[in-house]
């Protein structure tokens, strides 16, 4: 009688994972985000812990110090006035010359930072979640990208909070373009779960002259990600499936494994 | 059953979880995150009742999947899948002992992302594999290994401190002891 309890116990356990894993999926992104909403005073206790030795730092920090960081912004500063106008002038040019051949116009991309609040416990996927979510006009499929270039996409919105599935994660392919003459393009892929600052560029026609150290950017295909954001540069590339197709390897640009802020952007 | 057992587990489960989504410095340093959950269950199925061992599967196991890519309710079958036989056979294990909280320890925390796993690959998801896994399964089994005797230590520590113990009845009884010697007026 005893043992039967102890069965009934495991039974119950088994039907309650039976009714959780046939939840619609609208359902199971709500149950996440009540379940997640438990842990939101972690959170800030978290964040605001992290904030404090970097304000003991800017308090400590010695007036020279501050002076020179200065002197250099402003020099960096100087710089990118200078490229902004030259930017300003070759994007005129550019729609004189859509004009002239009636392209259309492409509007320009609103950027919003968003801070990486925590990562993806298990091993096997490459997600993180930041602090911005639908009241912050977050929706799935946006792209999210660093200085460095593309990091991945919104795959999940709550209220306050958004999964981003990074690049090299298996649910987040993109379609990219080698910067060479040919322009040949593949598809990005996972390459391994050790090292997320590699991933694989398969699906080349079988011609692709890849070369270490050339640029791969986004091709703009698919419709979820912008044409020309940097990717990474080629590492090595082989000829698979007896020449049928080309792949390489890809070094990411932007870090992943250290992510703090990234930028959501809204097209 | 002592509820605060129960309590203090739950919590244990809480913090573990809430730890392994901002501490990122073990995959950093190792290329994998330990998790903790499974080694706390050795401790629930050698300590506590069955009820608390289906509470830490289905609570830890959701707040994993909360913050993971994993479909929600994955990671509650493993737990309880290592916790129960534990829990039929406890009797039998040297729960003291801290190199049997060793191997249990690692014997979880092998057992739990493998079933995982293959409970992900049954269905429709694609998780993120290759040769790395196997590193990756080697520092999670290690990891929960090293935890487990610490995590014993601890919440035996914090059940010792902040916990009743149930009174226990002794044969001695003053009213009925039998003095010696000649009694003194």
């Amino acid at each position: 009688m005893l043992k039967q309890k102890k069965y009934l116990a495991l039974g119950a356990v088994v039907i309650v994972v039976v009714l959780l894993l046939s939840l619609p999926t609208r359902s199971t992104d709500r149950l996440k985000l009540a379940v997640g909403s438990w842990f939101l005073p972690l959170f800030g206790l978290a964040s605001a812990g992290q904030q404090l030795p970097a304000n003991l730092a800017d308090s400590v920090l010695p007036r020279r110090e501050l002076l020179k960081q200065i002197d250099n912004l402003r020099r960096e500063n100087q710089q990118l006035r200078s490229q902004s106008v030259q930017s300003a002038a070759i994007a005129r040019e550019n729609d004189q010359f859509r004009a002239l051949f009636n392209w259309q116009r492409q509007s320009p991309w609103k950027l919003k930072l968003a801070n990486v609040v925590m990562r993806d416990p298990a091993n096997w996927w490459r997600t993180v979640q930041i602090d911005l979510g639908s009241r912050d006009g977050l929706r799935e499929n946006l792209p999210v990208i660093t200085a460095a270039g593309l990091v991945g996409r919104v795959s999940s919105v709550s209220l306050t909070r958004s999964q981003i599935v990074l690049i090299g994660d298996p649910n987040c392919r993109v379609s990219a373009t080698v910067e060479n003459a040919a322009r040949d393009m593949g598809v990005v892929l996972a390459s391994g779960p050790l090292d997320t600052s590699l991933v694989q560029l398969t699906y080349l026609a079988s011609s692709a002259n890849l070369k270490p150290g050339q640029s791969v950017v986004t091709s703009g295909l698919g419709g979820v990600f912008p044409k020309g954001i940097p990717i990474g540069q080629v590492v090595d590339s082989r000829s698979v499936e007896f020449g049928l197709y080309t792949e390489g390897r890809v070094k990411l640009n932007a870090n992943l494994g250290s992510l703090e802020q990234v930028w959501v952007l809204f097209p | 059953m002592n509820p605060f057992q129960t309590i203090l587990i739950l919590s244990a489960a809480f913090l573990a979880v809430f730890g392994e989504t901002v501490l990122s410095a073990p995959r950093a340093w190792l290329g994998a995150q330990i998790d903790l959950l499974p080694a706390l269950m050795v401790f629930a199925a050698l300590n506590a009742g069955l009820t608390t061992i289906a509470a830490l599967a289905i609570f830890g196991g959701l707040w994993l999947d909360t913050f993971s890519a994993n479909p929600p309710g994955i990671s509650i079958l493993p737990l309880m899948l290592v916790g129960f036989p534990i829990y039929l056979r406890r009797d039998l294990i040297l729960r003291d002992l801290p190199f049997a909280q060793f191997v249990l320890g690692a014997a979880a925390s092998a057992a739990v992302p493998a079933l995982t796993l293959l409970m992900l690959l049954s269905g429709s998801t694609e998780p993120l594999l290759g040769w790395g896994t196997l590193w990756q399964w080697l520092v999670m089994t290690a990891g929960g290994a090293i935890a487990a005797p610490f995590i014993f230590a601890l919440m035996d520590a914090c059940n010792g401190a902040l916990g009743y113990k149930l009174r226990t009845e002794v044969s001695f009884r003053s009213d009925r002891e039998i003095r010696h010697g000649r009694i003194l007026k």
